[in-house]
């Protein structure tokens, strides 16, 4: 592929990550966040594709949309019920956060854009990454990825009795 | 000059998303009183900083920042379900999700 077709393709996905990501925010209705926020994720897969994370692509739509979303949506469908009109969620601080946002975003671009220099490093990643995933997690990232089992072993069990049924509580 | 540097993706293109995603977030949980929807920002925000770390790890050539980023969708992924269940919680005790109103510990 040229350099062309591939930054068509980048803009294509950057358009889709960044709209979607917006609609999640400022939409009125939260089912349409949420299956707006699958675009989103698609999207940002998408992304790490392009930085050569093919692994961290396809554990970000096993985990964030096959997980995450799904539990989100969850969330959705226990806390609203349809036929009431809650669904919409109202704005607190519309202005004051709209300026903050402006003022992040256009710092922060400032910044990049003016006193970041970026040297890319004499050696990038290229193509595949999982056979060196594999590698640092049974080597220098031992400790944590056993931690981090742990870590969400103990979350899951947490959350699990915390939304538990509690018959003692229901008259 | 201008349009070599569109054509040619490098780091401030990922950065600037990254940016986007990350002001995106941090307005929902500035603004919104829906608990779930503010649980939506938070991932936003987790999802910008993985683009960050990824991008600086492929220019970089480093195996630091895509480890990082593998142990940060795990961590959200705890997050959430923690976090739905505090919401289900909270909808059960106060009928609402409307973080705004969920205040009697303020006296």
């Amino acid at each position: 592929m040229n350099q062309l077709t591939i930054a068509i393709i980048f803009y294509i996905f950057a358009a889709v990550t960044v709209l979607s990501a917006a609609f999640v925010v400022f939409s009125k209705n939260i089912i349409y966040s949420a299956f707006s926020l699958l675009f989103t994720f698609f999207g940002v897969a998408a992304l790490y594709v392009f930085l050569s994370a093919d692994f961290i692509a396809v554990t970000q739509v096993v985990v964030y949309v096959g997980g995450i979303l799904v539990l989100l949506l969850f969330g959705v469908m226990f806390t609203n019920t349809i036929m009431q009109t809650g669904l919409k969620a109202d704005v607190l601080h519309l202005v004051p956060g709209i300026l903050l946002t402006l003022a992040l975003i256009a710092g922060m671009l400032f910044t990049f854009y003016t006193t970041g220099n970026w040297m890319p490093g004499v050696m990038q990643l290229n193509g595949s990454v999982v056979e060196s995933i594999g590698l640092e997690t049974m080597s220098r990232y031992m400790l944590p990825f056993e931690m981090v089992s742990i870590v969400l072993l103990v979350a899951l069990l947490g959350a699990a009795y915390l939304a538990r049924y509690d018959k003692a509580q229901k008259k | 000059m201008l349009t070599e540097q569109l054509l040619s993706i490098g780091v401030n293109h990922f950065l600037t998303i990254s940016v986007i995603l990350f002001a995106l977030g941090m307005f929902a949980v500035m603004t919104r009183k829906n608990a779930i929807v503010i649980l939506m920002g938070v991932e936003l925000i987790l999802n910008a900083a993985n683009i960050n770390f990824l991008t600086f790890s492929k220019y970089n050539g480093g195996m630091e920042g895509v480890m990082f980023s593998l142990f940060v969708i795990v961590l959200a992924a705890a997050e959430a379900a923690v976090a739905l269940a505090i919401v289900i919680n909270i909808f059960k005790t106060f009928k609402t999700v409307d973080v705004s109103s969920v205040d009697t510990l303020k006296e």
